[in-house]
């Protein structure tokens, strides 16, 4: 959907989207990441379940919600990178137990 | 001074927040600043520290750059800053509770600037819940933050200055335009020539605007005028796009990527927790905070500076930044009144001169009547999918409110609380039941303004207030 301009270089970092792992670059957000992936969605929503990807990038329509290293909805599109970083799509509702 | 307590609470590291807290520390305040991105610039000037450092910094343009030495004077000037803090409550007194790193702390400070900035205005039609579809806005932040452009050639539909600096910094970066559906209707060029003579101050604006506009007319995408209706399908993503102009012509393209843009309107949220008033703007079509010559609310020592007090763009933040800071610094006895009149004086030219061009641009860019009146159809709650159809038949029943609606429905309940719907639900109530747009109230907001987990609230470390 969208492609990066430049080669990270030195500041690529790993980061895992359902467990694959994928190239990112320090300082941009999980949501540009995940705009940058083939499958385009990072949740179902928890009324109807269709999917649902990033729409405004700067954190007020929280259609970016994805599970990161273990939380749960959580904006993929204030949330910097990090690497080793684990990135969860989510469907549905959240349940209390995992 | 306990490290938890400052003079001054501003919300938001943008133009506004930067200049008010600049000003404040020249003036000897002890200043806190929170913002929920992770380094300062706000909207329009976000990454600008990591840019600027690159070759990208060029092709974003002047304004862009000018964030360069603002983000460094700020740096520079002795304000505490809370990067990647949400903010989600903030009570009378005044103590601001904010989440970072997945723990709940909290600030006091005697007096308080939301320089909260805007939002882009939520533009329902069907199918603009598909993955696929994004704001104009969104692709600018992926621009300047990571580098990313559309892969392939996008389509882009809108109204206003936005979408016409996006695409012209999209062909700078080499990426290709499939084409533009323009929403401004027809005649509004007319309209805003009316505000010409108050507008010649900003000629260079002007002209700025007419030459992105002969530029993106040279690269030779097209570019349909009048579009009033658009629907997006596909099956689990965009896959096509369909449109409609006020003549009655159609169009079907294939697309997989849409940005759209009609406008941006004030982030209000914080200040409406607080108990400001807040009004009608009819000429911006979106409610604004009430406000005085420094940008006071109707609460003592609550300020609204920058877009969050009337869209006005970056130029005017910086002015209300400084005026709700030397206000601040009069309050609090650190600067006598006839010096905060001189440096005033100089704030409030700055700042008529960039509200010149707004009554020119608020009439040529409007939003059309359709924004605000979507189909049945569509989706107008995101988060709780509720459509158009079902708040209009709920709003016939007993003339109910906004937040009568939400109840019986949940529009406005999920986690965007509201931030994505409101301002659709609120003109389908006042079409509906026929009653000024003014007279219909909007959701009351209720914190926790950003959604707050079991776990960050525990971790809260809160001492009974000493008195």
């Amino acid at each position: 959907m969208f492609r990066k301009l430049h080669d990270p270089g030195r500041d690529a970092v790993t980061v895992h989207i359902d467990g694959s792992p994928v190239i990112a670059e320090t300082g941009e957000s999980v949501a540009a990441v995940l705009l940058r992936q083939p499958e385009l969605w990072n949740r179902t929503t928890p009324v109807s379940e269709s999917p649902r990807a990033p729409y405004c990038m700067m954190g007020v329509c929280f259609e970016c919600l994805v599970e990161i290293d273990g939380q749960g909805s959580v904006q993929a599109c204030l949330t910097p990178v990090r690497d080793g970083m684990q990135v969860i799509r989510q469907q549905g509702r959240r349940r209390l137990m995992a | 001074m306990s490290d938890t307590h400052t003079d001054l609470l501003i919300v938001g590291a943008g133009p506004a927040g930067m200049a008010a807290a600049v000003t404040a520390r020249r003036h000897g305040l002890t200043v806190r600043v929170v913002d929920d991105q992770p380094a300062p610039g706000g909207q329009i000037w976000r990454a600008i520290e990591t840019v600027a450092a690159t070759p990208r910094l060029g092709r974003l343009g002047e304004a862009y750059r000018a964030g360069v030495d603002r983000a460094a004077a700020f740096r520079a000037c002795g304000a505490i800053y809370e990067a990647q803090s949400q903010l989600w409550q903030i009570e009378p007194g005044f103590r601001a509770f904010v989440t970072r790193d997945g723990r709940a702390c909290s600030f006091t400070a005697s007096q308080v600037i939301l320089a909260t900035g805007a939002q882009e205005r939520p533009v329902p039609f069907p199918g603009w819940t598909l993955p696929g579809v994004l704001t104009v806005g969104a692709a600018q932040i992926l621009l300047k933050t990571a580098d990313s452009i559309p892969e392939k050639p996008v389509w882009i539909a809108g109204c206003g200055p936005l979408p016409l600096l996006y695409m012209t910094q999209l062909l700078a970066a080499g990426g290709k335009i499939a084409g533009f559906l323009d929403t401004t209707p027809p005649g509004r060029l007319g309209t805003a020539l009316r505000h010409l003579p108050q507008a010649v101050a900003r000629l260079g604006d002007l002209a700025k605007g007419l030459s992105w506009s002969w530029a993106l007319r040279r690269a030779g995408f097209p570019m349909i005028r009048h579009v009033t209706e658009l629907r997006a399908e596909g099956k689990d993503k965009l896959q096509r796009l369909h449109y409609r102009t006020g003549s009655g012509s159609e169009g079907e393209v294939a697309a997989e990527l849409l940005l759209v843009h009609e406008g941006v309107v004030p982030n209000i949220h914080p200040a409406v927790a607080l108990g400001c008033a807040v009004t009608w703007n009819d000429p911006q079509q979106c409610q604004v905070p009430v406000l005085d010559g420094w940008g006071e609310t109707t609460v003592a020592g609550v300020f609204v500076a920058g877009d969050g007090a009337g869209i006005a763009g970056a130029e005017a933040a910086e002015p209300r930044g400084r005026l709700a800071a030397l206000r601040v610094a009069m309050n609090l006895g650190k600067l006598d009144d006839h010096a905060a009149e001189t440096s005033a004086r100089a704030e409030r030219g700055l700042l008529a001169r960039a509200l010149a061009l707004r009554p020119f641009l608020d009439a040529l860019y409007a939003p059309r009547a359709q924004v605000f009146a979507p189909a049945d159809e569509t989706l107008v709650c995101r988060c709780e999918e509720v459509t158009a159809g079902e708040l209009r038949a709920r709003a016939r029943q007993g003339r109910p409110g906004p937040n009568q609606l939400k109840a019986f429905t949940r529009a406005g309940m999920g986690p965007c609380q509201g931030r994505q719907c409101a301002a659709t639900m609120t003109q389908i109530i006042a079409a509906t039941q026929k009653r000024p747009i003014k007279e219909v109230e909007g959701y009351r907001v209720r914190p926790p303004l950003k959604p707050v987990t079991l776990g960050e609230l525990a971790s809260l470390d809160m001492q009974e207030p000493a008195a």
